[in-house]
């Protein structure tokens, strides 16, 4: 409070929360806090839709108001759990660790268990990125980042390397990441023998006794329906060796990435209360069979933007003739190619279709 | 009966059982079961409902832990195993056949994907291989090749209880434990199946603990026999002996109720 600017201090709600503050536990608290700076955020918010990246390096007047413990959103006792998971996680690569799954303001679906890892990640010194299905600008992407400006006032970006966290549904960018950099994933089903074996205890015993086989029945019968594996995204891998492992929905065609990776790879899942990590350098090895090996699979165009020939592509339907294009899934990639030069055969500098 | 012919190729018991004991509360499960089992041997266990057969069955699969006695499986305190050990040779040396087809296969899962698993849980990761011992084994419980892509759930009630037999003994294990494996089927497809178990039985040499109330059954496939009443072994020895000439009164009606045709 002491930080606080002359605006701030004017708000009557906020002292007065201020003085009951130590009594009081969960994260409420925190998220009345920043009722006041809303109406700074819905301002920036207007101003965000042209320039998200606007605000990247400004210290927020309110950070000052929050311990450093009850920074972004979560209060202590739920931080502290969160981050005590993490570690764990860490340290038994691929092992899925309970945790007490806290409600967050957004429904189960929407990337809750992300948001929970991310805010026990975040410092004040973070810059965040948030992607969904590899757009930075879409509605689950938007919202979340808006969220952690909001909650903890850190800076956001769309870059990949400027990034230190990035928060991610179902894909992994494009450019490679670096060390010191935090990959967090939003997961559904953390589960990969679920839809094989129901029971929790029979699959949490499988994984203590390494009984995987089920995991190969699921690839075969792939095989023997399909001709090939057609398991096309959350493609199950092996961790260092020993536990299998779901990497979230993301397309088979980046599972080769999150092997060796310099990054650190938290996956969250809030509704199943599972976190689990993949620390860096971790070798992930794709299951497939001897003479069926792992592929990866992406479709067969160049981006139509940039021109892109190796990056996943989204398929957009454009009239109702038929018509279709292919653009990079990854729009910061995309948008740093062009930024190069590069054209893809469909681009047009003013560009009604591409954005 | 032919089969009373075969001798035991090992002198040694391949699975030694000593006064196991199973209770629930206050009641008894099963109550100081003592029998030795020999490689090549079928020992039937027979009794009334509730007479401790299951119990006693699922005790030596492991499904169950028993409150007293001693299990050993080819010099090996089973017992007294880790549990990874124990599920290591249920996937390996055991063989589990459930009465109910749907309680031992994967339903969702192809015939091929159900006769593969056991060779998948065991490191095979070929699927030509794999595909082509799930052919085989289907062809060796009389299902066509065709239906290897077919679920279990398109399947006859017959063709899933064999289906189960293919799964379990595509690894060759050496001791395999059934439960009522006929229970539910009509009698043509009875004496088929049963049929079916006698030749894979002597053709790989299996040891066999049947549990079944159908006296019938034990006639042609076991070579020794139990008789069990409240958890209780009344009467052991031959299976012509015990049936032909039953010495406790409780053997005696049992035999004594089949109803003859």
């Amino acid at each position: 409070m002491k930080a606080g600017s002359p605006a701030l201090a004017a708000v009557d709600p906020v002292t007065q929360r201020d003085q009951r503050a130590p009594e009081r536990l969960g994260p409420q608290p925190e998220q009345k806090d920043h009722r006041p700076q809303n109406h700074d955020g819905n301002g920036d918010d207007q101003q965000r839709c042209g320039d998200i990246v606007g605000r990247q390096g400004e210290t927020p007047e309110w950070a000052g108001t929050m311990t450093d413990y009850n920074f972004a959103y979560l209060d202590e006792a739920t931080k502290r759990m969160i981050r005590r998971a993490i570690l764990k996680g860490m340290a038994v690569p691929g092992y899925q660790v309970p945790f007490a799954s806290r409600e967050m303001p957004m429904p189960y679906g929407w990337g809750t268990g992300g948001v929970q890892v991310t805010a026990a990640c975040l410092v004040p010194e973070d810059r965040l990125k948030v992607i969904d299905q590899g757009a930075d600008d879409t509605t689950n992407a938007v919202s979340i980042r808006r969220f952690f400006q909001r909650t903890a006032g850190v800076a956001v970006t769309e870059a990949t390397t400027e990034a230190t966290v990035i928060q991610t549904r179902h894909r992994i960018p494009e450019t490679p990441l670096t060390e010191g950099q935090i990959l967090v994933y939003q997961v559904p089903i953390p589960e990969p023998l679920r839809f094989l074996e129901p029971r929790e205890t029979e699959t949490r015993k499988m994984h203590e006794l390494e009984e995987y086989g089920l995991m190969h029945v699921k690839l075969y019968e792939d095989i023997a329906r399909h001709g090939r594996i057609a398991t096309s995204y959350a493609y199950p891998v092996r961790v260092e060796g020993r536990y299998v492992m779901d990497p979230s929905p993301i397309p088979k065609f980046d599972n080769p990435k999150m092997s060796g990776n310099p990054a650190i790879q938290l996956f969250g899942a809030g509704r199943e209360q599972r976190i689990y990590a993949l620390p860096p350098w971790t070798d992930v090895v794709s299951l497939d069979f001897d003479d069926h090996p792992f592929e990866t699979s992406k479709a067969p165009h160049d981006c139509d933007l940039c021109g892109a020939r190796h990056s996943y592509l989204d398929e957009v339907i454009t009239d109702d003739q038929g018509g279709r294009m292919f653009v990079c899934s990854d729009t910061d990639f995309c948008a740093g190619r062009r930024a190069q030069g590069k054209k893809g055969q469909l681009w047009a500098p003013e560009p009604e279709a591409a954005e | 009966m032919t089969l009373m012919s075969r001798v035991a190729p090992a002198d040694q018991p391949l699975l030694k059982v000593e006064r196991l004991t199973k209770r629930f509360g206050s009641r008894i499960g099963c109550a100081d079961v003592s029998f030795d089992l020999y490689p090549g041997e079928v020992l039937g266990i027979v009794g009334e409902s509730g007479s401790g057969k299951s119990t006693l069955l699922s005790c030596l699969a492991g499904h169950q832990r028993p409150d007293l006695g001693q299990i050993a499986y080819d010099g090996f305190d089973v017992l007294g195993m880790s549990e990874t050990g124990r599920r290591r040779l249920s996937r390996t040396d055991w063989a589990y056949v459930h009465q109910n087809p749907r309680d031992g296969l994967r339903m969702g899962v192809s015939a091929g994907g159900n006769v593969g698993e056991r060779l998948m849980a065991v490191g095979a990761r070929h699927y030509g291989q794999i595909r082509a011992r799930a052919v085989d084994w289907l062809g060796r419980v009389e299902i066509a090749a065709d239906r290897i892509d077919d679920r279990p759930s398109a399947f006859s009630g017959g063709m899933q209880q064999r289906l189960q037999i293919a799964r379990n003994l595509v690894t060759a294990p050496r001791l395999v434990y059934m439960d009522e494996p006929t229970g539910g089927l009509d009698v043509s497809v009875q004496a088929r199946l049963l049929d079916l178990l006698r030749g894979l039985v002597r053709d790989l040499g299996l040891s066999v603990v049947i549990v079944t109330h159908d006296l019938a059954v034990v006639r042609l496939l076991a070579h020794r026999l139990m008789v069990m009443k409240s958890g209780r072994v009344v009467e052991q020895g031959l299976t012509d002996q015990v049936l032909d000439d039953p010495q406790h009164p409780y053997t005696q009606l049992l035999v004594s109720s089949v109803l003859q045709v």
